[in-house]
């Protein structure tokens, strides 16, 4: 079999600060690791290569940095990388991004799965994964917490909001996973070795067959025309030792302001 | 019928959900400025209002898809039978709700009709020098946001989280009904439904709610959720949780609120014993009414809560509830 795990570089929130006066992630000196959710792809597909042998190849489009990216999946037991990568990529909204993958994708031959998380922490559009799924006209799933193989497709759980549902789909096809449906592994010495000398296979918009005009942010449907920093002004009471009596009276007020009791 | 908005309409095992009123509503708002018709399309095997109901809340014409293979959603079905009805509809805006079923359908039908999508938008409205819609959703955890347009491509597509926008007063007006009849090759898939198992009933799912308690590490063990399960009871709510309490098992992922679990969106949420890191604000921080109760005074929780308790969490929520009870007798 051959599973295909689509993974985002984005910046490392887990470090992140904020700024005290405008509210906003100072985004600078942050780190990179790979979306949280595609280590979950990721893991996923070695889970299947144990019980059906498979070769994965990582795919992610980004700057030349990300093949940082692709080392780190390496690391975790991934056996082939693509850096698709490009300055004619720069400002792709998720339409954009999802017509390079697809391409990229019908470009590295058969494949039987391909793995996405359900959305990225930086975007959170959750969007890519469907969208190359429509654009490789291939049946996907989302929400997905548990993939069986079966012979000739999976059985999976989508968990929803009102409850688990069960589908079957045949080969080939997509599924997007969240974090529960499994725990990423730590690399080994073994991993980390193979991935310092792995060198992965470079993609850029000539080896595509995409006309510029689809391309990056001229290609992007999508215009972001203003960004702004919510404030949320709350005006807090803090209670603490022997005022906490008063705190609770003035919450009992509240909860009968807002006809709860 | 001239311009128009189209409402993909959500019905959820024979229930219209209330996101469908709550984008009818304003998508009439918007039709009002731009001069256009509001159209809600209604694909189901049964369903519990009738569509004429959709009048009263801003719907000029409803547009029915009936079949038995609606019942359970199936995104293929779906995405085939919406495109082709944008396609004939040819609407300037589409608005869906971003739920699970949204959240899936419209990336996928924006891939196939080649156009933009803006997902959970939290804001719409209509720039007045050009007519397009305006998407406003949250970026980065919510701490900023941003403004989107879809320029060249038509439909403009959005999906909105629900509970964003109110459902509107229902008034006496009327409107007119298609039941479309496709081709049998629309309602055949390759994905094939299994099994749908609900929720348990204290799995019911948090987004829907207008009062979450949420507890976090500070619970310190599993049975703590009881104490929160008890106060959420007394004033008809729901547990939600943080990350590290779903992970270490106390409580199930469906709890989980923050940037890789729900974003809730309240009038009232607790956070007990929550330190409030970024990634679980993302989830809670545009609840209307926000308490916190944590012995740590410093910690971020703090700077964003209404009412706040610095104090154990073992002594401050006991109290509240004997209080609350208190009240309720009277
Ligand atoms: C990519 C990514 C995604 C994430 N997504 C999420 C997410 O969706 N949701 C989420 O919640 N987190 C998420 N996290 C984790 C997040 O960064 C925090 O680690 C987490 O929110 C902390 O949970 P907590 O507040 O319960 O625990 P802690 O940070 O350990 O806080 C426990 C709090 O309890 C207080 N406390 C302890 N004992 C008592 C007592 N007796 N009385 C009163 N107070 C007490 C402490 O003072 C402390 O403030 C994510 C992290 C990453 C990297
Ligand atoms: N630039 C990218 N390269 C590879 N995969 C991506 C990229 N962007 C998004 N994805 C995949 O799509 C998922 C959802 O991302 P998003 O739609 O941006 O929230 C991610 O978890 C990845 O699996």
């Amino acid at each position: 079999m051959k599973i295909i795990v689509l993974i985002k570089q984005v910046p490392d929130t887990d470090n992140v600060k904020l700024d005290t006066k405008t509210g906003t992630m100072i985004r600078e000196g942050l780190g990179t690791i790979i979306n949280p959710l595609d280590l979950n792809a990721i893991e996923e597909a070695k889970k299947i290569s144990e019980i059906i042998p498979s070769e994965i190849n990582v795919i992610t489009m980004g700057p030349p940095a990300a093949e940082e990216a692709i080392k780190e999946a390496i690391a975790m037991g991934a056996d082939k990388g693509y850096l698709v990568s490009d300055r004619k990529f720069a400002g792709s909204d998720s339409w954009a991004t999802s017509m390079v993958l697809a391409e990229t994708i019908k470009k590295t031959g058969n494949f039987d799965l391909i793995l996405a998380g359900e959305k990225a922490i930086d975007g959170e559009t959750g969007q890519v994964g469907p969208e190359v799924a429509s654009m490789l006209d291939i049946p996907f799933s989302t929400y997905i917490t548990n993939i069986s193989v079966k012979d000739n497709g999976v059985e999976v759980v989508r968990t929803v909001e009102d409850g688990y549902q069960n589908q079957f789909l045949p080969f080939p096809c997509l599924l997007t996973v969240l974090s529960n449906i499994n725990e990423p592994s730590i690399p080994n010495l073994e991993g980390k070795i193979k991935a310092r000398k792995y060198i992965s296979d470079k993609i850029d918009s000539s080896k595509l067959k995409i006309e510029d005009e689809y391309l990056g942010l001229k290609g992007s449907p999508t215009r972001v025309v203003k960004i702004s920093t919510p404030k949320i002004q709350r005006q807090s009471s803090i209670y603490k030792g022997s005022e906490i009596d008063d705190g609770i009276k003035d919450l009992i007020k509240e909860l009968q302001k807002m006809a709860l009791i | 019928m001239g311009k128009n908005i189209l409402v993909l309409g959500e019905i959820r095992r024979g229930k219209i959900l209330n996101v469908t009123y709550e984008l009818i509503g304003k998508a009439k708002e918007l039709a009002v400025k731009k001069n256009e018709k509001v159209s809600v399309l209604l694909l189901f095997d049964s369903i519990d209002k009738k569509p004429e109901y959709l009048f009263g809340f801003g719907a000029d014409k409803v547009i029915c898809i009936k079949n038995k293979s609606l019942f359970f959603f199936n995104q293929e079905i779906q995405i085939s039978v919406i495109s082709h009805m944008i396609k004939n509809i040819n609407p300037e805006i589409v608005l869906c709700g971003a739920t699970s079923s949204g959240r899936t359908i419209l990336p996928a039908v924006a891939g196939k009709i080649n156009t933009g999508l803006t997902a959970d938008c939290t804001g719409l409205d209509i720039e007045e020098s050009s007519g397009l819609l305006l998407q406003t959703r949250p970026a980065i955890g919510g701490n900023i946001m941003a403004t989107i347009k879809t320029p060249n491509h038509r439909p403009q597509m959005a999906t909105v989280r629900p509970k964003t926008f109110s459902i509107p007063q229902r008034i006496d007006k009327s409107g007119e009904i298609e039941y479309i009849n496709l081709d049998k090759k629309f309602f055949e898939s390759k994905i094939k439904n299994l099994s749908f198992t609900d929720l348990n009933s204290d799995e019911k799912n948090i987004q829907d709610l207008d009062v979450i308690v949420s507890g976090g590490k500070g619970l310190k063990r599993a049975e703590t959720f009881k104490t929160l399960y008890n106060l959420a009871e007394l004033l008809n709510g729901g547990v939600g949780a943080s990350r590290p309490t779903v992970e270490a098992k106390w409580i199930k992922y469906p709890h989980q609120v923050g940037l890789s679990g729900k974003v809730v969106s309240p009038k009232l949420y607790f956070a007990i014993g929550i330190s409030g890191a970024v990634q679980h604000l993302a989830g809670m921080q545009t609840s209307e009414f926000i308490v916190a109760i944590n012995k740590d005074p410093d910690c971020p929780i703090f700077k964003v809560c209404d009412i706040g308790f610095v104090g154990d969490l073992f002594q401050v929520l006991p109290k509240l509830i004997t209080a609350i009870k208190e009240k309720k007798r009277f």
